[in-house]
């Protein structure tokens, strides 16, 4: 289980961003968050991947409870919950290749002998070509770039999926084309998947179940 | 103005100008044996002539070997320092940026202390601290730059650290080690190698201003600042060479640096190309 509760986060303390969030995902479940731009899913996606500290509230990962967030969370539970972000362009560090970026978790984690291996199995599943490996960021296309950066999500095999807008800046084919992997991913682990955005038409269509932001948020406490 | 075909000229005629220079100071003193301190007051301020091309000085030295041996010190000086300057800066620019909190809040502190001090005043308490040679001259004028690149570095590595890159390495699993080495450090090492450059003048400059005000180096001992220094009282005399080829020696390879510099900084963003400033 993935369990955010009465989570209250933001970056400044006096005025979060919201307040009292509660959201659920079960094992192998696929949950579309919706809501409007701005409105902090994007924030509460990013709890849920440990990468920011809420002011207050909880989150369990697996029946335990997350108590340290960014560097201080313990690497094995920061690596079970894979992350997509909305811009592949700020997400990958300019200076690496393809290949590098998608096999940087390896190596951050001392598994560097897996990279070849993990990288001839992951390239073909989201669609990219070897010439496009040796590329760096500039020389491939956003969508590209995008495919890189789900392989990079998957390569450690996390059990949880947040793709936080994941094909927001995407045309349709490479949108199906980077869902169609998500799903075979889920399909071979049995992962997990939270999908924030706001297209309903697509969340409603690639996720078991869709949440309105209002939703989440205490009755009565809808900013 | 933005034009890269305009980079072609300044970066030829800078670079061969740093290029002589850096042959001369290198190839000369092994090559020609002959004694920059040796004194003929037979031959004291002859003007320039194909004997002496840069004239001779008020104890009959020969001023284009003396100016050689002086470059090459101040360039020894310069490099030195500013490779010195530039490592402490980077390093404690990217702990602050990298670590924040109370180190940050520490080390810009002492940033500051270093700052409110005129930086000439402070190289001059250093250099009065020791004997007078290279290695105080190197350490004053290093102890007194690494501030701007701690500077450059620190703010460089505060607006990277937020990007979602970071967050990305950091879900992967990543140290903060590892964080700062493999994604903050090679981003910021262009900017810290263009300051370094640029500082390399800078030091030279501070040489000859410290052994200008005598505080430098032994004023036996050829440097482009002692050489000025002892020309003062040449030039009330109307004897200008002695003054004026250190002078050019002293400016040369500062033009001709800060070209290669200006053309790696466009290198570096060429949405902002910018002239040459000094």
């Amino acid at each position: 289980m993935l369990e955010l509760d009465t989570v209250t986060a933001g970056y400044d303390r006096r005025a979060p961003v919201f307040r009292g969030a509660s959201l659920t995902v079960s094992p192998g479940e696929s949950v579309g968050l919706l809501g409007p731009s701005g409105c902090g899913k994007s924030t509460l996606a990013r709890v849920a991947a440990l990468l920011h500290r809420p002011d207050s509230g909880r989150l369990v990962l697996d029946g335990t409870e997350v108590r340290a967030w960014r560097h201080r969370a313990p690497r094995e539970q920061r690596t079970a919950v894979g992350v997509v972000f909305q811009q592949p362009r700020t997400a990958a560090d300019p200076r690496l290749t393809l290949a590098d970026l998608i096999a940087e978790p390896l190596r951050a984690t001392g598994r560097r002998a897996e990279a070849a291996g993990r990288l001839a199995a992951l390239a073909p599943a989201v669609g990219l070509t070897p010439d496009l490996l040796a590329r760096r960021p500039h020389e491939v296309s956003d969508g590209q770039l995008q495919r890189a950066c789900l392989a990079r999500a998957l390569v450690l095999r996390p059990r949880w999926l947040i793709c936080d807008e994941m094909t927001a800046m995407l045309d349709a084919s490479t949108t199906a084309a980077l869902v169609a992997a998500v799903e075979t991913y889920r399909a071979e682990t049995g992962a997990g998947l939270l999908a924030v955005g706001h297209d309903r038409v697509l969340l409603r269509r690639w996720c078991d179940r869709t949440v309105d932001w209002k939703e989440c948020l205490p009755v009565g406490r809808t900013p | 103005m933005a034009d890269p075909r305009t980079h072609r000229p300044r970066l030829w005629s800078s670079a061969a100008t740093v290029g002589v220079l850096l042959l001369a100071v290198l190839l000369v003193p092994p090559l020609v044996q002959l004694d920059e301190q040796a004194v003929d007051l037979s031959r004291k301020l002859l003007p320039p002539s194909w004997e002496h091309p840069f004239g001779t000085d008020d104890l009959g030295r020969d001023l284009l070997l003396r100016c050689v041996y002086g470059l090459r010190i101040s360039l020894l000086v310069g490099l030195v320092a500013a490779l010195v300057a530039t490592v402490v800066g980077t390093a404690v620019g990217a702990a602050a940026g990298a670590l924040g909190g109370w180190t940050d809040r520490t080390l810009m502190r002492l940033v500051d202390a270093f700052s409110s001090v005129p930086h000439l005043l402070l190289g001059i308490f250093v250099v009065a601290l020791f004997r007078p040679g290279v290695w105080p001259v190197i350490a004053s004028v290093a102890v007194t730059h690494w501030l701007s690149t701690a500077r450059i570095v620190r703010s460089e590595v505060l607006s990277l650290r937020t990007r979602p890159f970071v967050d990305a390495a950091v879900s992967g699993g990543a140290t903060r080690w590892r964080v700062a080495v493999r994604h903050l450090l090679p981003a910021v090492l262009p900017q810290a190698g263009l300051a370094a450059v640029l500082m390399v003048p800078h030091a030279m400059w501070h040489e000859s201003a410290l052994s200008f005000l005598g505080l430098g180096l032994p004023s036996h001992q050829a440097s482009l600042g002692n050489l000025v220094q002892n020309a003062r009282s040449s030039l009330l005399t109307g004897h200008w060479w002695p003054t004026l080829f250190p002078g050019l020696l002293l400016i040369l390879p500062t033009l001709a640096i800060a070209g290669l510099a200006g053309v790696w900084r466009d290198r570096l963003n060429p949405r902002r190309r910018s002239e040459l400033t000094l």
